[in-house]
């Protein structure tokens, strides 16, 4: 009992609520700073508890669960294609990898092959996808550490996308594209080479953001170093997704465990190398995210080469049934990362359970450690670098 | 100004040293120069919220105000007009007083500033021989009004503006004072006037080409007049990423509009001081502060109007430097501010002080050097202007960027 009441130091070991926390804030006598949840930079609505001394914080304890849809309970409710417009609120921002993952969860459940037009359909879509996510989160990072001229810029460059997904599937956010077994429609008339001119575009807009910002004397002096995470550490608070290839760790579910017509395309998996200061810094963080935009035109550009022609929609019976307790497991790279459904199938028309693991809820969890000693502007670009977004914590 | 009283009290055939009434003239000259004061701040300032928001959508390839008058140039007397119909809003648990009174004490410390700044060869309220040291002294009430209205909002988001705002103009002043005090060693006065006197109308007469250590001076003092101003890269007390709002957090309509017009007005001071002191303020080129004095009739009003324009020319071009910084850099940490003030600008602004002294021993004893000095100074910073837009031109060369000034008004 003795033991147990010297709690040791260790952040990892601590196992306290947040009222426990908030009282023994006040008996400190530090500043108790309750940072959101309607705060500008939280992305969301997150609360986060910061014990601060001054400008320099104790700790920031990220507190979630405002946006707590109950997502994973009305996959209970629904049918399986019901369920699909509910994926796209998983995480708004790449609504497309959510799609796909629980797609590909319920494919593997009724053993269904999708046809190959329709996988480079899925890639091209959620490749796009992946490019505008990032476009925000590097607009909203930039701007989270003062700079308010690279959103727009950023979100310019998103608009474009959206035009391009519009065209695809007639929405601009929730897109609802994915069907179980293939896709809702296929391209467009000349549909590719507005994608390749598009991709042409952009790809001269690349330098032109890293000369704006990423180089940026003073943007780099704010992040370079800041709240690095070495590579051990990122594997044990489980970070995924550019997050953890910030770290140096070279794992994307793309190339290590590939699905869908990955194996198929040449690209790249850049790793956070310290360039401007440590390996795992927010700056890495930041550079990993503009490089992986580099390479989704890459595999934009073979897709748009190599799509074949086809269908785009497997044979699929009108209600999908399954026998009870079937189980299937997909794990898709979602632009935050490994982004995963677990499906056990139910007796009538839907799913048993439907468990999401996204990376925006690990990634919650390191910011206890890592604001540590850390100032409150810090913290706002660690949040921001660590690209949290609010529906995918909380779902 | 007293002086064109007089001459008014002496047009209507009275003396004003024995006339009894030329002390009400004075004052009903006080009142009218204050109501044209601090009209002409609030007007600027206005007028400088709508090309900020006009520039910064340009840099942002976005469209910006334009419903309100040509051009959206309306849209401050649009936001004015709101912002004074707007509930007054006190928080419950603020410093009610305290509350209140904030933005004025913001008002008076950057209306004062007003009477010291010329705006052309005859124009000035007050031509002070302290008019340097008068500048410096009232803008330091604007820090109080901030501290004020941080601490008597009771909100914590409030208070950490403040406290940083208090950090960051207090030592800024350091650098700043100690910047402008080349100008003042070179030219012998703390007169506004008489600095620019000082100075010429070409570029090489200025005082910014006058030697290496002013140039620097100049850098260091536009630094500090940013973070003074709370402007982008030293915006850290309104941050509104970290701080919500900061000091202004808890303000609603007219008070509110007081911190922003502060704000913006301070834009034009920062950059008429520059002018002032660095930039040869008023002088028109080619012509002489004396003959300037003694033209006289049309030709005074054509060189007085002439040297107006080229001050407010050259004190626009910084406010849109400044506003194109504001829309340029993101914002820097509050510790780093601090070791940039304490750790560079200050020492530097100390070693330049102590150079200018010895340069000027140096010039005094042969002339030509100083004229060596300033050809040297000033063709380094032509060639850097040619580079500068050599490189503009590269950059939008590579990136295929078209210019289009004309439509989207």
């Amino acid at each position: 009992m003795t033991e147990a009441r010297r709690a040791p130091e260790s952040p990892t070991m601590e196992m306290t609520s947040n009222k426990e926390v908030l009282r023994r804030i006040e008996y400190t006598g530090d500043m108790l700073l309750n940072m959101g949840p309607q705060h500008p930079s939280t992305h969301g609505v997150i609360n986060f508890l910061v014990q601060t001394d001054g400008e320099v914080m104790k700790r920031a304890i990220p507190e979630v669960g405002y946006l707590h849809r109950s997502l994973e309970k009305i996959a209970e409710k629904v049918t399986y294609n019901g369920y699909m417009p509910y994926t796209d609120r998983v995480d708004y921002i790449t609504a497309m990898c959510a799609n796909q993952g629980y797609a590909m969860a319920v494919e593997r459940l009724l053993n269904v092959t999708v046809p190959k037009r329709a996988e480079y359909c899925r890639t091209i879509a959620t490749e796009l996808n992946r490019i505008s996510s990032h476009l925000v989160s590097l607009g909203t990072m930039a701007m989270d550490v003062g700079a308010v001229t690279p959103f727009p810029y950023a979100l310019r460059e998103r608009e474009f996308i959206n035009d391009l997904l519009e065209e695809l599937c007639g929405a601009r956010l929730t897109y609802n594209y994915l069907r179980i077994g293939g896709v809702a429609y296929d391209l467009p008339e000349g549909y590719a080479d507005k994608l390749v001119s598009f991709l042409d575009h952009f790809e001269k807009i690349l330098p032109e953001f890293n000369r704006l910002i990423t180089y940026n004397e003073i943007f780099v002096q704010r992040l370079a170093g800041l709240a690095p995470i070495p590579a051990e550490m990122a594997i044990d608070y489980c970070l995924v997704g550019p997050n953890l290839r910030a770290s140096g760790v070279k794992f994307d579910v793309r190339k290590d465990i590939p699905y869908s017509i990955y194996p198929e395309v040449q690209f790249e998996v850049p790793v956070g190398r310290g360039e401007v200061g440590v390996t795992g810094d927010s700056w890495d963080r930041f550079w990993v995210r503009c490089e992986e935009m580099r390479q989704s035109c890459r595999i934009l550009r073979q897709c748009v080469a190599q799509i074949p022609k086809g269908e785009v929609m497997a044979k699929m019976p009108r209600k999908i049934k399954m026998t009870e307790g079937l189980e299937a497991y997909s794990r898709i790279e979602s632009s935050r990362g490994d982004l995963q459904y677990y499906v056990i199938a139910g007796a009538g028309e839907n799913a048993y359970r439907v468990k999401v693991r996204t990376g925006s809820f690990t990634a919650m969890g390191i910011i206890d450690v890592l604001s540590r000693g850390l100032m409150i502007a810090d913290l706002v670009a660690l949040i921001a670098s660590l690209d949290v977004v609010a529906p995918e914590i909380d779902r | 100004m007293q002086g064109f009283l007089d001459n008014i009290v002496r047009h209507f055939g009275h003396d004003p040293a024995t006339w009894p009434w030329t002390q009400f003239v004075y004052l009903a000259g006080m009142a009218v120069f204050a109501f044209a004061v601090i009209n002409f701040a609030a007007i600027t300032a206005g007028i400088f919220s709508w090309a900020e928001r006009r520039v910064a959508a340009r840099m942002q390839s976005r469209v910006g105000p334009n419903r309100v008058g040509p051009g959206g140039f309306l849209q401050w007397v649009a936001d004015a007009v709101k912002l004074l119909t707007k509930e007054d809003l006190v928080p419950a648990e603020a410093d009610k007083f305290l509350f209140r009174i904030a933005p004025y004490f913001m008002m008076v410390g950057f209306a004062c500033v007003f009477v010291a700044l010329p705006f052309s060869h005859r124009l000035v309220i007050a031509d002070m021989n302290i008019g340097i040291f008068f500048i410096l002294a009232v803008t330091a009430l604007i820090v109080v009004g901030i501290i004020m209205s941080g601490w008597s909002s009771n909100s914590k988001w409030s208070l950490f503006g403040a406290i940083r705002s208090a950090a960051q103009i207090i030592s800024y002043e350091i650098p700043a004072g100690m910047a402008l005090m080349i100008p003042v060693m070179l030219a012998g006065t703390l007169s506004t006037q008489g600095i620019i006197r000082a100075q010429g109308g070409f570029p090489w007469q200025w005082y910014l080409f006058d030697n290496p250590a002013a140039f620097a001076a100049f850098v260091i003092y536009f630094i500090s007049a940013l973070a003074e101003g709370n402007r982008t890269p030293f915006d850290l007390p309104e941050a509104e990423s970290e701080l919500v709002s900061g000091y202004n957090t808890e303000y609603s309509g007219m008070r509110f509009s007081y911190f922003f017009l502060v704000e913006w007005g301070n834009m034009w001071v920062m950059s008429a001081l520059a002018t002032t002191m660095f930039l040869g303020g008023w002088q028109i080129p080619g012509v002489s502060a004396e003959t300037l004095d003694a033209a006289t009739g049309g030709a005074a009003v054509v060189l007085e109007l002439l040297s107006l324009a080229i001050f407010v020319a050259k004190t626009l071009f910084w406010v849109f430097v400044v506003m194109w910084l504001r829309w340029t850099l993101p914002r820097i940490r509050v510790d780093q501010m601090m070791n940039m003030c304490w750790k560079y600008l200050v020492p530097m602004s100390f070693a330049a002080v102590a150079f200018v002294g010895g340069w000027m021993l140096v010039v005094h004893a042969v002339p030509a050097l100083g004229l060596v000095m300033r050809a040297i100074m000033f063709v380094l910073g032509a060639a850097f202007a040619v580079f500068f837009v050599y490189r503009t031109a590269q950059n939008i060369r590579d990136t295929g960027d078209k210019f289009d000034f004309t439509s989207n008004w």
